[in-house]
């Protein structure tokens, strides 16, 4: 119950720290209504009209992806640039539960770039959000939020001994979309690649939100995020405890 | 009794590199083996120059560095292996702008640290309060940080170094940057905390400071410590003369020399002011050392001359110019 009460503090604060920086917000809301542009014309000029919900979903959930993958991962080292990594890791709670719930609030803010692409493409393109299965939907976007998130939260635990690992995020921002499926199926991918992006929480998510958008099994997409975030917090678990002894040992903590 | 807070012959190392193309590693000794105790309810002040070691050997008792030899214990739990028992009894303030989320209010900022620190929520909203008032922040607490003035962010850090309660408050320069006015209220804060029963480490570059709070003082240099005491033991152990400031106006390092070099003298420092020097000069002993010092002084120009008791800064300048 503590536990959760931590968790859930952290994120309504971080999430508060994210939203009230209208920068920020708006630019991760508003570049994937490019990509999905770009998507909708492509699709379009290829015959294939009853994908532009597919190219719709999948901006919006690379849009998610950027903010974790950049945002999250960068997050320990903006803790260091306002001073507060120190603080934080100076007090009594495992730091996995204040990373885990920063790296969630980060990706949560990718909601923004959700609402703004499937209403751009509403308004602008004229692509209809069917949802065949609503409930399904709606627990579908949080936990494509969440497992995105947390995988933010394995990447940003590097960060705590290494400094200069956001480089990490920022280049897997685009391999991701392209190998999560989210502008193009991955009927189109390589076999070999198959296996990589079955791993990824990104695929899941995208078919979770498409399979409850156009009828399919959502619910099974849903379960198989919710257990890909339950492994990357349990990998980012067992190594975070390692980084931080040796964050203490090196002296990393504090340099910016 | 056995010391709240002890350091046995504690060392840190940092490793780092230098040169671009060739790297060599370079080993910088920031703490040399220093071992003191603090005593409960006891104001323990670590006094030194920049890059002393003050900060090191904080980061060190408060678990954020590993030692890289010797020990530390903060109320009998060891700072290598058990961190997270002295995390939950020690609450620690950093001196300066950084290390509070500007965007949210002191609120916010104090309601997540109450969390972080297992403050129950029942007792949340209380303790919130009763910090707030003791640091004089009642309410200001729904204000944006960034808002808040150097002083007002100082009170806002310190509030949140004490929201659990904890034994023990360590405080890095708690009154850097801070104007006169916000310094003295948050000296002010500090000697309630004392009198509340807390055990304070403080570290300061301000003598008056020290000399005011502290009961004891250990003074750093180099990584080691070079004096320690009650502030009178030390004003006392350093210098048990007098303090001679002569105004002159362009003296030569030769003629300085030359005081150092009279009997009785301890140690002579220069403070460049505008035109002219102040030589601050500390003797020992009963003798009379004012024309002995004008003769060696040549043919400067010398202005006022003026006569008067060590203080805790003469003592500290001494002990950390000491070779």
């Amino acid at each position: 119950m503590k536990t959760l009460r931590v968790i859930a503090v952290g994120w309504l604060i971080h999430f508060k720290i994210m939203s009230r920086s209208p920068f920020a917000i708006g630019v991760g809301a508003t570049w994937p209504i490019v990509n999905a542009t770009l998507a909708y014309f492509m699709y379009r000029a290829g015959g294939y009209p009853q994908t532009l919900l597919y190219a719709s979903l999948g901006s919006a959930v690379a849009g998610i992806w950027s903010m974790a993958a950049i945002d999250a991962s960068g997050a320990i080292q903006r803790q260091r640039w306002w001073g507060t990594l120190e603080l934080l890791v100076g007090t009594p709670v495992p730091f996995a539960l204040v990373l885990l719930p920063m790296a969630v609030a980060i990706a949560s803010a990718g909601i923004y770039a959700l609402a703004t692409t499937l209403l751009w493409g509403r308004l602008v393109y004229g692509i209809p959000l069917p949802l065949e299965h609503a409930v399904a939907f709606v627990v579908a976007v949080p936990v494509t939020i969440a497992s995105i998130g947390v995988l933010g939260f394995a990447l940003g635990m590097t960060l705590v001994r290494f400094r200069t690992a956001s480089h990490i995020g920022n280049s897997l921002e685009y391999p991701v979309w392209i190998a999560s499926g989210l502008l193009f199926p991955l009927a189109v991918h390589p076999a070999w690649s198959h296996p990589i992006s079955l791993a990824l929480a990104p695929t899941w998510g995208m078919r979770a939100l498409l399979h409850s958008a156009l009828g399919g099994r959502a619910w099974l997409d849903i379960a198989i995020c919710l257990g890909l975030a339950a492994a990357y917090t349990a990998f980012g678990i067992a190594l975070l405890e390692r980084f931080m002894d040796s964050a203490r040992r090196h002296a990393t903590l504090s340099l910016t | 009794m056995a010391a709240v807070i002890e350091a046995h012959d504690l060392k840190r190392t940092y490793k780092t590199t230098t040169g671009v193309v060739r790297r060599k590693p370079l080993e910088v000794e920031a703490v040399r083996g220093i071992s003191f105790a603090v005593e409960r309810g006891e104001l323990f002040g670590l006094l030194g120059p920049n890059g002393a070691g003050k900060t090191t050997t904080i980061k060190m008792l408060i678990t954020l560095l590993l030692p890289t030899s010797g020990t530390a214990r903060v109320l009998g739990h060891d700072v290598e292996r058990e961190p997270r028992e002295v995390r939950k009894r020690i609450g620690y303030v950093f001196g300066g702008d950084r290390g509070l989320y500007e965007r949210l209010s002191a609120l916010d900022n104090l309601r997540y640290f109450a969390e972080l620190y297992g403050v129950s929520g029942r007792r949340q909203r209380e303790r919130i309060g009763e910090v707030l008032e003791l640091v004089g922040l009642t309410g200001r607490e729904k204000e944006r940080v960034e808002g808040y003035s150097r002083g007002m962010r100082q009170r806002l850090h310190i509030a949140r170094g004490i929201l659990h309660d904890p034994e023990v408050l360590f405080l890095d320069e708690p009154t850097i940057g801070v104007d006169p006015v916000g310094a003295r209220e948050l000296r002010a804060t500090i000697s309630e905390l004392v009198r509340a029963g807390k055990t304070l480490l403080l570290t300061t570059h301000y003598m008056f400071e020290a000399d005011t709070l502290c009961d004891r003082i250990a003074v750093i240099a180099k990584g080691s410590i070079v004096g320690q005491g009650t502030p009178t033991e030390l004003k006392s152990g350093v210098t048990d003369g007098r303090v001679t400031e002569i105004e002159v106006f362009g003296v030569d390092d030769a003629a300085v020399e030359r005081l150092r070099a009279i009997d009785g003298v301890t140690a002579v420092a220069v403070e460049e002011q505008e035109q002219k020097q102040l030589l601050v000069v500390q003797t020992t002993g009963a003798r009379e050392l004012t024309q002995a010092l004008l003769t060696e002084l040549g043919g400067a120009s010398v202005g006022r001359v003026s006569s008067r008791e060590p203080t805790l800064e003469d003592a500290y300048v001494a002990l950390v110019t000491a070779e």
